[in-house]
């Protein structure tokens, strides 16, 4: 079945005249009509659109023109990038209805690269939480298991890719909501370097953690759309102006006298057995393959997440202070002044987990509690990125387990913030950092999918890739696929 | 513990109306949340510069070119409430 392909195995038929992106299309909606029902990872579905773009290039081919590097790769969108003309809601009642008047440059770039957009996929509300429960609108069932949750926040993404319901797809990692996701459906996701790849269009979460990045089926793929998406861009300002390399180019090669480091903090407790075990067999391989096995020490790793529920709320308060009913998105039906207007507004566009942030965002930042709060996370978050800095000096790579756990119940931890906030224990400190990880699939407990976190330092992505792909080929997991 | 009077302090701040429910339920949920954030506490910081943004940016300058800007229409698209091809809000000053 198409579906079942990779995107430089479609993108390789098309160019040979031996499928015709319609065709590619055709196949991933007759899937979605089969599975969407059981899985609901979408938000919207672009039939339309998707269809028109695959004639447009079935058009190139046939009258030979060059073909761009995703040509008639079904791409799913996570529904907090903007695409003109296409609904963006962030999964939440205050966007329900928000029409785009222009396109993410990430969304733009995948045009470019002939790329065909077939959905927006759901997500938590505004990106904030772990399961993609706090959507507004629905729910998204693992495909591995019906009963438990694909992650979040990007666990439309996760979920369509790993359903088959989407070729490749875009997520947004704020504390490990591409990696978490990705490790739960048994897929490849990248949280690349702060920078690497332009928020603008990205309905803004965090500014100073988030990033856009690959989830897909394995890791050529995750190079192919790097590729694409990574690079400069003048219209976010925190984008990095770098020599951008062929992150193909990386995989296969040998990765014989690469060091490997294990932060001993991490592996202390509160990691199910099943996937402490499958982390162990993945650092076997590894060393099979070549590579040095150090501990090292993480010393401050231990607060990242405290430092991340101060920082990342903190900005999300003053970023959400935007929705004011005013100028896009929803505006209540009564009201006889503006500060009514707004009150209205936004208690009743906002769903539960996003007034919590805000408030506490707003808590920390206020008078009186800006010093013990904010500028002390700041302050941890030095130390967090130095101790990074200093295990870089020793080690190349960090590997970690990507979650303490594979995919829990829908409802088991949706009553308990706290609790819920756990499963990014092993993913926030990267984004505290700035620096990229991938999380890829290494086994399975009770049936389920784990995750393997490598990290690496700014702006080697090439080693992550070299490493990923190169446990990849021997491990296999990747091949393996949920019965649905 | 924060009281009940921090978090309707907060809300207002907020813009968000609560309900005597909410507020209860916010209440022991950010309290339980700052018990644990407050964990930093046990760090000495006192010499430590904080770090507001990972990369060392500083101005960052572009040419200051004319382009076009998007239009009126596109722009008001969204908008609830519109009048004369402005956004329409209610009456701020007296």
């Amino acid at each position: 079945m198409l579906y079942e392909l990779t995107a430089k195995e479609i993108k390789a038929l098309i160019e040979k005249k031996e499928v015709s992106a319609k065709e590619v299309v055709e196949s991933y909606f007759q899937r979605i009509e089969e599975v969407e029902n059981k899985v609901e990872a979408y938000l919207t579905l672009c039939r339309e659109e998707a269809f028109k773009k695959a004639e447009e290039i079935d058009e190139k081919v046939k009258r030979g023109e060059n073909l761009g590097e995703l040509a008639g790769v079904p791409v799913a969108i996570k529904d907090n990038m903007c695409t003109e003309g296409i609904r963006t809601t962030c999964a939440s009642r205050i966007l329900e209805d928000f029409i785009p008047p222009y396109d993410a440059t990430v969304v733009e770039r995948l045009k470019r690269a002939d790329a065909i957009i077939i959905g927006k996929t759901n997500m938590d509300e505004f990106a904030m939480g772990s399961s993609t429960e706090n959507s507004a609108f629905k729910k998204t069932r693992n495909p591995w298991d019906l009963e438990t949750v694909p992650g979040g926040s990007s666990g439309g993404s996760a979920a369509s890719v790993s359903a088959g319901e989407a070729c490749m797809a875009l997520g947004s990692d704020t504390g490990g909501s591409i990696r978490q996701p990705a490790s739960l459906c048994g897929i490849v996701g990248l949280k690349p370097t702060y920078g690497l790849v332009s928020r603008y269009g990205l309905v803004a979460f965090a500014s100073s953690l988030d990033q856009i990045g690959p989830m897909t089926k394995d890791v050529s793929d995750c190079a192919l759309m790097l590729n694409v998406i990574a690079g400069k861009d003048e219209r976010d300002m925190t984008s990095v102006l770098f020599d951008k390399p062929d992150y193909t180019s990386f995989l296969g090669m040998s990765i014989k006298g690469v060091r490997i480091g294990i932060p001993k903090e991490f592996y202390k407790e509160g990691i199910e057995e099943g996937v402490k075990q499958r982390i162990m067999e993945a650092l076997k391989t590894l060393e099979d393959l070549g590579a040095k096995i150090e501990e090292i020490s993480l010393s401050y790793a231990d607060y990242a997440l405290a430092t991340y529920y101060i920082i990342a709320p903190a900005e999300a308060s003053s970023n959400l202070a935007r929705y004011d009913g005013i100028r896009y998105g929803y505006l209540t039906e009564n009201y006889t002044d503006l500060r009514e207007l707004y009150m209205k507004t936004r208690s009743e566009g906002f769903g539960r987990e996003v007034k919590r942030r805000i408030m506490l965002g707003t808590y920390v930042l206020s008078s009186g509690y800006y010093d013990a709060y904010y500028k002390k996370a700041l302050k941890v978050r030095t130390l967090i990125k130095k101790d990074f800095d200093k295990a870089f000096g020793k080690v190349d790579l960090i590997v970690t387990p990507t979650s303490p756990t594979v995919a829990f119940k829908i409802g088991e931890k949706a009553e308990d913030p706290l609790k819920m906030y756990l499963a990014d224990i092993f993913t926030v400190p990267v984004n505290i950092a700035g620096v990229p990880a991938i999380s890829i699939p290494c086994g399975f407990s009770d049936g389920l999918p784990v995750g393997l976190q490598i990290i690496g330092k700014p702006l080697d992505e090439p080693n992550i890739l070299k490493v990923s792909y190169a446990y990849e080929q021997a491990s296999g997991y990747y091949r393996l696929k949920p019965n649905i | 513990m924060i009281s009940k009077k921090d978090v309707e302090h907060i809300a207002l701040l907020s813009r968000l109306s609560l309900t005597e429910e909410e507020k209860e339920r916010y209440q022991k949920e950010l309290s339980s949340i700052l018990d644990y954030v407050n964990k930093l506490k046990e760090i000495n910081t006192d010499d430590i510069i904080p770090t507001a943004h990972v990369i060392d940016l500083k101005n960052v300058f572009r040419e200051d070119e004319v382009i076009p800007s998007m239009d009126r229409d596109k722009v008001l698209a969204n908008a609830k409430e519109k009048q004369n091809g402005c956004f329409k809000v209610p009456r701020i000053i007296e």
